[in-house]
């Protein structure tokens, strides 16, 4: 049976969690991502599947915890809001480096610094080029709506298993606070297997000890252990590209977007084909990896590219990467918390069809 | 009689726990690493709890501890490891989960975590062990470095007034509700390694039972840190470590010990 | 269909609630909806406003600055979204407290004196229910059965026996809501 929800994103994503199966649930409380700690202490969710949730002292203790968790095999989750994220780089370093599986949920607000509450994209750089210290890259999920808030978790727990990677979601505030329908997937079951050939169980006398750890002083052996990460992150560009298009068919000028930069596009394409502009919009769903491929191809077709983004400019890098300079790319963003209207963004448009820039 | 004859079953007195590896330790000669290792492999073989048992090892001089350690083992980020036990304890509470950090790692980057894990009465065993000093990376001060002590940042002597206070980390612990048992150790003579195995012990049998935090400090020379041969370096400590870090029991059955 | 909606006032009037039920409501007509507020450290006394969309296709952008329709509970507001809305568009608004009247020639203005109504009634809670019956006589976006089981989705199990109430609220609000000339 179809079970429909009013939900707010944040919502979405703890119950999803709870559905998906999770094991354990760390956090702390920042704006604008608190009803999610919230909402899972008032489902009490170790009464409905068993799962752990506990607030730290700190959002760095927190991603610890979830290190902890996660190097036993357990699913295991976090989220915060940017500041409260880059206080857990060096925990998702770390999670990178000793290739464990977790799922981490940043509902992005202004920055830099303790910024403002107000909904942004300006972790872009932070999340898809590293985040942390070293050569190590996340799978980052951009949703849209509140529903893929509930699948994303779900499939981000699928895709830090099958790579044994940590998976970012990379929502905003207006994807966190808004409430939309919701279609709930059906409770999964928490796993009960633990891959012996790497979780930190206890040893039994038939195996060797698993070591959960990101060091290896020898760097002749971590340069090996980094060939095999970027191995890995190759296959993640090879098999895990998502994106959508509307409109991109006949488009003349293309809007590239994500999250809810991507909702309010899309409403601009709209008031530009009721004018006559041939716009489309292609929106990225993995960021990382990001969809270079087909972004190319449509440089080829398209008279022009506009990226939006709410930051002063930072996917537009990965897009000029990807046109390679086959057809001008302009960015329009508002920063530090505003989220631009549907028509700024047509202005913008038209802007970049007269051949103007900001 | 030569060495066949003499490596026989009936002739053997003492042997090292197999779950030491054969590693070659890499910790200086004179260090106290080797035995507190030892001594907790020991319980953890005695109790027969191998598969049971989690360790998580720290940054600084112990940062290789599951190279010697032959159990399953995180390695934390410098200071997380409570956090990490913690993880690991709220979604195994079956299992037993240890701590083993020293006094950069305790006292200084991860004393909230330190604090906290205490504070919920976390069911793990936290092993601190306390030289005064930071190891690994060559001699630095440490939160516990006593007054006036030498060390590569406080090569005139730890001067309170600008550098502040050393902080005992142990005494402070006790107070918290979640801690159950507290106590302060050494494993520089043959009684004091004999005490320290039993409080490790009584702290795994408090997490069987779910009593809450149990939380051993080692007191520990390190005569490379400290420019001393290993025998200065056990005098040292004990003129100078041990009446500031007096041994003995702070907390027993959750209830503070009365001096 | 696409109708996007602003609502508008203090915080404590029960606008986010509001418009939760309208998009509740919205759901249980089988419609697309969004929900989005303004959100910050606005409880009682300060500013509060929700946008919400219902419409038979995918919701797009769920920020807007033109909207079909306004409710507008304050001054501020008022000041603030008049001109948002779009021509032929509707503005309807509680007077109470209101200094400056909606002055545009474009727009269809209703008003609704619901704050007046619902301390005459002495059930000052249903404010907000006596303003969504205005706007539903004007606007039938949502059938009635439907905004019944949209409150009762909205409200928490041990508020359930206030459905009646709100009902009543709703059926009086489109009782006394009528339009000004402009």
């Amino acid at each position: 049976m179809r079970e429909l929800r009013l939900m707010k994103g944040n919502e979405a994503i703890a119950e999803a969690a709870i559905r998906a199966g999770a094991d354990a649930y760390f956090g702390y409380p920042i704006t604008p991502q608190s009803e999610v700690l919230e909402y899972l202490m008032a489902e009490q969710p170790m009464e409905r599947t068993g799962m752990v949730v506990l607030q730290a002292e700190s959002e760095i203790a927190a991603i610890n915890m979830v290190y902890g968790a996660a190097a036993t095999g357990k699913r295991v989750l976090t989220s915060s809001s940017s500041p409260g994220i880059s206080l857990k780089q060096e925990g998702i370093s770390y999670i990178a480096g000793a290739e464990l599986p977790c799922l981490i949920v940043n509902v992005v607000r202004g920055g830099p610094g303790l910024g403002t509450i107000q909904p942004s994209q300006a972790d872009y750089f932070q999340s898809t080029k590293g985040g942390g210290h070293g050569d190590y890259r996340l799978l980052v999920l951009a949703p849209a709506s509140v529903q893929e808030m509930s699948d994303f978790v779900k499939l981000g727990f699928e895709l830090a298993f099958k790579y044994r990677n940590p998976v970012l979601i990379l929502s905003d505030g207006v994807i966190g606070q808004m409430m939309e329908k919701v279609e709930l997937f059906e409770q999964q079951p928490r796993v009960t297997t633990f891959d012996p050939a790497w979780t930190v169980t206890g040893k039994p006398k038939e195996r060797e000890r698993n070591i959960a750890t990101s060091l290896d002083l020898d760097p002749y052996r971590q340069e090996k252990h980094n060939y095999k990460l970027q191995a890995k992150y190759k296959a993640m560009e090879e098999n895990e590209v998502r994106f959508e298009e509307f409109d991109c068919k006949d488009a003349e000028y293309l809007i590239v977007a994500y999250g809810s930069s991507a909702r309010i596009s899309q409403k601009a394409v709209q008031l530009a084909r009721a004018k006559g502009i041939k716009a489309g919009l292609f929106r990225p769903i993995t960021l990382f990896p990001f969809p270079k491929q087909e972004i190319s191809a449509l440089a080829s077709q398209v008279k022009g590219i506009l990226s939006v983004e709410m930051s002063a400019g930072q996917m537009i890098e990965d897009i000029q990467l990807a046109a390679a300079g086959k057809v001008n790319v302009q960015h329009f963003g508002r920063y530090g918390g505003v989220i631009p209207a549907p028509d700024e963004v047509l202005e913008a448009l038209e802007l970049l069809i007269s051949g103007g820039s900001k | 009689m030569n060495l066949k004859d003499i490596i026989k079953p009936e002739n053997l007195v003492y042997s090292k726990t197999p779950l030491l590896t054969d590693n070659v330790m890499s910790y200086c000669p004179g260090c106290s690493h080797g035995t507190a290792h030892r001594i907790i492999m020991e319980v953890i073989e005695e109790m027969g709890i191998q598969s049971e048992t989690i360790g998580v090892a720290p940054v600084g001089c112990s940062v290789l501890a599951y190279d010697f350690m032959n159990i399953d083992m995180a390695q934390a980020a410098h200071g997380r490891a409570p956090a990490v036990a913690t993880g690991i304890k709220r979604c195994w509470p079956e299992k037993y989960v240890f701590t083993y950090q020293g006094d950069g790692d305790l006292a200084a980057i991860g004393t909230a975590e330190t604090i906290h894990a205490c504070n919920r009465g976390e069911n793990i065993m936290i092993v601190f062990i306390n030289n005064g000093i930071y190891g690994m990376t060559g001699g630095q001060m440490a939160p516990t470095t006593l007054p006036g002590m030498k060390s590569s940042t406080s090569p005139f002597g730890r001067d309170v007034a600008t550098m502040g206070n050393p902080i005992k980390m142990t005494d402070l612990v006790a107070q918290l509700p979640g801690t159950y048992y507290v106590t302060r150790q050494a494993v520089h003579k043959p009684v004091n390694v004999r005490r320290t195995k039993k409080a490790i012990r009584i702290a795994l049998e408090n997490q069987k039972l779910n009593k809450g935090l149990s939380f051993i400090e080692i007191v520990s020379s390190c005569n490379s840190g400290w420019k001393m041969t290993p025998v200065q370096a056990n005098i040292w400590m004990e003129e100078n470590m041990i009446p500031f870090y007096p041994l003995g029991d702070l907390k027993v059955d959750g209830e503070l010990v009365k001096k | 269909m696409t109708e996007e909606i602003i609502i508008a006032g203090f915080g404590g009037q029960g606008v986010l609630s509001m418009g939760k039920i309208l998009a509740y409501s919205g759901i249980m007509q089988d419609m697309e909806v969004s929900w989005m507020p303004s959100y910050g450290p606005e409880m009682r006394g300060g500013t509060a406003n929700v946008t919400v969309i219902i419409s038979d296709e995918r919701v797009s952008s769920p920020i807007l600055n033109q909207f079909d329709s306004a409710i507008i509970l304050n001054q501020q507001s008022m000041d603030k979204f008049e001109s948002k809305v779009k021509p032929g568009g509707v503005l309807l608004y509680d007077g109470n407290g209101i200094t400056r009247h909606p002055e545009r020639k474009d727009i269809k203005i209703f008003r609704v004196d619901a704050a007046e109504e619902a301390a005459r009634l002495s059930t000052t809670k249903t404010f907000n229910m006596i303003v969504l019956g205005g706007f539903l006589k004007i606007k039938d976006v949502v059938k009635m059965e439907n905004v019944i089981k949209g409150i009762k989705k909205s409200l928490p199990e041990r508020h359930h026996h206030l459905i009646k109430v709100n009902e009543e609220a709703i059926k009086r609000g489109m009782e006394i809501v009528y339009p000004v000339k402009n």
